[in-house]
């Protein structure tokens, strides 16, 4: 299985791991990967150290959760060095993880101690990570139906563009007719930004959600369209005299020589339109539709409850996130034929 | 046993093609490529075509593929006429040009799929990878393969279709001197099995004389055949032979002599 060997982010430590390396690890490199581990604990503790001092001033029901939440990372980072030692597979992904997680949490750390420890940025448009987590825990039930609402929303609308976007980049980079009609169009529409298009939006739409949905679909279908079109039209013409000379149809031209050659231009398309989408959600959710992420930013905005516009844009960035990783699972699936011709 | 039939409708005519195409710096004025070229190729003939770069063997290839059209002229396999690019003519580049996104297996299998015979023909597959000797690599993606082995892979696709009549545009030309000595052997070995009729472009002359019944010699601008010189010798051919190395001179002489002509 030559196209399995590394490993998402895999290094010369994977190689090592997978190549022949026996199950059981040599003792030494136990305590070595406990010295990689070790700082992640050390930094929550620093954090709880941080936390118990700087709270002793504030309400407890503020801050316990907070509490909770470093005593639990405290626990779990060790039972974690615990169970590497029979391992291999855990050693390997604490000993790479290691280092962003302690500086996360030592991050976390130094948060607390500008906001609440000396209070040197001002209140209350900068909690401390504790509220924000207290935010995060007392709003969850809103919060969770807010990220439903934006998932559903954000999903039919880059589903609708992607599709639009796939038709119309293979009608454009494969026939010149339809090149010759529609690059213009694509030219002087495509780079207006789709968040321009609400005013007008919101006039003609009966309904914000659905308004709203079309409008991603537009943000989305104008890359998508693009980098299909370019990479249609730019598959090695010697690719199409071999697929003609071995018998090949328009079907097959089109469908199993064109749309594969341009999988990697297509999949640049969807990750541009990908971001273009997670813009023109939140924008549109703020200024229309009234439920959404977005629309909750504003919302506790509105109320002046930072700690809770925080904690959305803590969920933004995980769901955002999430949606991103998930689409770059699917590419390296889809172009696993790449893999050793490009470095991601 | 193949019929007399079979024989004649895989033979290849080219009467009095000539062709020409614009020149890219003033798109209406035109070069000739081709001028007024006639070859014809019995069935089951190996024919090499030898010639300076940019004396049209590319041209008559893809145009004998049916993926250009001549200005005028003739071509005819068999006795059908050639109006386009079709499977029964087989053609392999210099590059493989393998679909990268596919597995060796389904490079194999294109010309099934294209001609939507996969599920009757499949049994053949395996037939071809074993012909090539790439049975063990029926899942790797080309990009692993070494460049003898693409070209291989290369051959097994075009042959899946068994055509009539397959060309061969400079297969060898990148793979090294002794990976290109074993596959002109292999290339040989496929082409006694199954007696297909073969244009071979090189601008390797002892690759020409080793390999094929007669060599055509080409010249430049505009392309012309200057000569065809039947290829005595016996198989398989010894690269060492005293007949081999006078007619490989008289070759070379040939050559510089239609250089100079062009020069003057």
């Amino acid at each position: 299985m030559l196209q399995k060997e590394t490993g998402p982010g895999g290094g010369e430590v994977d190689q090592a791991w997978t190549e022949g390396a026996p199950r059981t690890a040599p003792p030494a490199s136990i305590t070595a990967s406990l010295r990689t581990w070790l700082p992640v604990t050390a930094a929550t503790a620093i954090c709880l150290g941080i936390h118990w001092f700087v709270s002793s001033t504030e309400l407890p029901a503020e801050t316990r959760s907070y509490f909770v939440f470093l005593w639990s990372v405290l626990g779990v980072s060790l039972v974690l060095a615990g169970a590497q030692i029979g391992w291999p597979a855990l050693r390997r992904w604490m000993r790479q993880m290691g280092p962003i997680f302690s500086v996360a949490l030592l991050t976390l750390g130094l948060w607390e101690m500008i906001t609440s420890g000396f209070r040197w940025l001002p209140l209350p448009y900068f909690p401390s990570p504790a509220g924000v987590f207290q935010s995060l825990i007392n709003d969850r039930a809103l919060l969770f139906d807010s990220t439903w609402h934006s998932l559903i929303l954000l999903l039919s609308g880059y589903a609708l563009g992607v599709v639009a976007g796939l038709i119309s980049g293979i009608c454009i980079g494969w026939s010149s007719p339809v090149r010759y009609w529609g690059m213009p169009i694509l030219k002087v529409v495509g780079p207006i930004p789709a968040t321009a298009w609400i005013p007008l939006a919101m006039v003609v739409s009966p309904s914000a959600i659905f308004s709203a949905a079309a409008l991603i679909a537009l943000a989305v279908w104008f890359p998508v369209t693009m980098l299909t079109a370019s990479g249609i039209s730019n598959t090695r013409a010697s690719y199409l005299d071999v697929a003609r000379t071995l018998g090949a149809g328009r079907r097959f031209l089109i469908f199993r020589v064109a749309i594969p050659a341009a999988l990697p231009s297509i999949f640049i398309g969807l990750f541009m339109g990908l971001g273009a989408s997670f813009l023109t959600l939140v924008v549109a959710e703020t200024v229309g539709v009234k439920s959404g992420l977005g629309w909750y930013v504003s919302w506790a905005q509105g109320w002046a409850e930072y700690g809770k516009v925080f904690a959305a844009l803590v969920i933004m960035a995980a769901f955002f996130s999430t949606i991103m990783t998930l689409l770059f699972k699917v590419r390296d699936r889809v172009l696993v034929w790449q893999k050793g011709v490009i470095k991601w | 046993m193949v019929t007399q039939e079979a024989v004649e409708a895989s033979s290849l005519r080219v009467r009095e093609v000539s062709k020409s195409f614009p020149l890219p710096d003033e798109p209406t004025t035109r070069r000739l490529a081709l001028d007024n070229v006639s070859l014809s190729l019995t069935a089951g003939e190996l024919v090499s075509l030898v010639g300076p770069s940019g004396c049209g063997k590319s041209t008559l290839l893809r145009l004998i593929a049916g993926l250009d059209s001549p200005d005028s002229g003739e071509l005819m396999v068999g006795a059908e006429s050639i109006t386009g690019p079709n499977a029964e003519r087989g053609l392999v580049f210099q590059d493989p040009n393998l679909f990268p996104w596919l597995t060796v297996r389904r490079n194999i299998e294109a010309g099934l799929v294209a001609r939507h015979v996969l599920k009757e023909k499949r049994h053949e597959v395996d037939e071809f990878m074993r012909l090539v000797g790439l049975e063990s690599f029926a899942g790797a993606y080309p990009h692993h393969l070494s460049g003898g082995m693409a070209q291989r892979v290369a051959l097994a696709r075009a042959l899946i279709n068994h055509p009539k009549v397959l060309l061969l545009d400079e297969p060898l030309g990148a793979l090294d001197a002794f990976t290109r000595m074993r596959m002109q052997d292999e290339v040989l070995r496929l082409w006694q099995a199954r007696r297909t009729t073969m244009l071979l472009v090189t601008h390797d002359i002892d690759e020409s004389i080793y390999m094929s019944d007669r060599i055509v010699i080409m010249t430049q601008r505009p392309g012309r055949i200057e000569r065809t010189i039947p290829v005595a010798l016996e198989r398989p051919r010894d690269r060492s032979s005293a007949d081999f190395l006078q007619l490989r001179g008289e070759i070379l002489e040939l050559l510089h002599f239609a250089g100079n002509a062009v020069a003057i």
